[in-house]
């Protein structure tokens, strides 16, 4: 399906550029033309086609879903789900955690939405596809699903709502679920392609830079970092690389098209993938920029708490990566 | 009458890049407006906006949580 990118990495290197076939500058060139370019029309793809379905389910539409139907525990799934398609930056996350509990949706619920929305995106489907191939891309969606949905359903079993700040509870006090039925826009496809097209095109504009050094970095990586390196140190009967790497992980912040060809790279060199997505995780679910951001809407109890549950299943489902693949 | 102008986030990226989209709008048309920054988050929940940035025209939510192009603002503020 990619050869024809190969076809135009390798004319552009070797004919274009005229650089000769074997040494080190033109193999890197080649290999980081290739990677670009495929990851590149990926994102494309899995980006246009998160902005169809967003488009037609906005966060507003999302909140009265979550807030009017009684789903009998399949709830903390819906969110999570919604939070796949869903993108947001971590700016809105206080104003997007008041919204939510001011319409009424359960803590837990609210949760579930907040942790899987930034593991499982649009960015990082797409660069996981590029880099890991169909299989590991689709068991590391439905992880990061499953992930935010027991935090979630944990979250809410532990009843954190005295650890919320004061302001916060007087919004819970006065919440209401929503009564009145979502208009749907009644927009064609037509009308809202220029809008969808729009988003594409800043989100890939946004994104290209990280993804450029961060496939550069891990280019660099690759030259210089001797195969099997890591394996002295992380292999897979070492219990205690999953929880190191993950707390090591969870204060950093990258976003997923930063991280990405970085992990790549360290799991060519031999870290095992289940250990390299815990990281990857660690890095992009948590860090302390949004620790501090929380501050506004939940005690440092309560921030702990959160942390912590979600770093435990994140740690858990490495183990389980590791095992399974 | 003066339209008041309000945009809505707590000084994220996207927030800036509105505002600035806004500001050229204003000059390049002679609108008069006043903008004003909200960065508070209860005030901006006043509002029962989710994602930010946002735009308010005269009380009246118009953007929420995307960049409008010029012509778009251009249009809200006539």
């Amino acid at each position: 399906m990619f050869d024809w990118i190969q076809h135009l990495a390798d004319w552009l290197v070797y004919e274009v550029l005229s650089l000769g076939k074997g040494n080190h500058l033109s193999e890197a060139l080649n290999f980081f033309i290739y990677d670009t370019t495929k990851i590149l029309i990926l994102l494309f793809v899995i980006i246009f086609l998160m902005g169809i379905v967003n488009s037609y389910f906005p966060i507003d539409k999302v909140k009265n879903f979550l807030s009017r139907n009684k789903l009998y525990g399949l709830e903390y799934l819906m969110a999570s789900l919604f939070g796949v398609v869903t993108p947001f930056c971590s700016c809105s996350s206080v104003p997007l955690f008041i919204g939510f509990v001011k319409g009424g949706i359960p803590l837990g619920v609210t949760f579930a939405f907040l942790i899987t929305s930034p593991l499982v995106n649009e960015v990082a489907i797409g660069l996981f596809l590029g880099l890991f191939g169909l299989k590991t891309t689709i068991i590391y969606v439905i992880s990061g699903i499953l992930l935010g949905t027991v935090s979630g359903i944990i979250l809410q079993k532990l009843k954190l709502e005295p650890y919320l700040t004061p302001w916060v509870k007087e919004v819970l006090e006065t919440s209401q679920r929503e009564q009145e039925l979502f208009i749907a826009e009644k927009q064609s496809f037509k009308q809202r392609m220029p809008v969808i097209w729009d988003e594409v095109r800043k989100i890939l504009i946004g994104i290209i830079p990280y993804v450029l050094i961060g496939i550069a970095i891990g280019g660099l990586m690759h030259g210089y970092i001797p195969k099997g390196f890591f394996e002295k140190y992380m292999d897979k009967d070492n219990l205690f690389a999953v929880p190191i790497a993950t707390i090591f992980a969870v204060p950093m912040y990258s976003n997923a098209s930063g991280i990405l060809p970085v992990v790549q790279v360290l799991v060519a060199k031999g870290i095992p993938l289940g250990t390299a997505i815990a990281f990857m995780m660690g890095v992009v679910g948590l860090s302390l920029p949004e620790a501090m951001l929380l501050k506004k809407v939940m005690t440092i109890k309560l921030i702990a708490i959160f942390f912590g549950i979600v770093t435990l299943c994140i740690i858990l489902s490495g183990y389980l990566f590791n095992v399974l693949l | 009458m003066a339209k008041v102008i309000k945009i809505l986030g707590s000084g994220c990226p996207k927030c800036q890049t509105l505002t600035g989209v806004v500001k050229e709008v204003i000059s390049e048309n002679s609108i008069d407006a006043t903008i004003e920054k909200v960065e508070d988050v209860m005030e901006i929940m006043k509002y029962d906006v989710m994602i930010t940035p946002a735009l308010v025209v005269d009380d009246v939510v118009t953007i929420k949580g995307r960049i409008p192009s010029k012509d778009e603002v251009l249009e809200l503020l006539n």
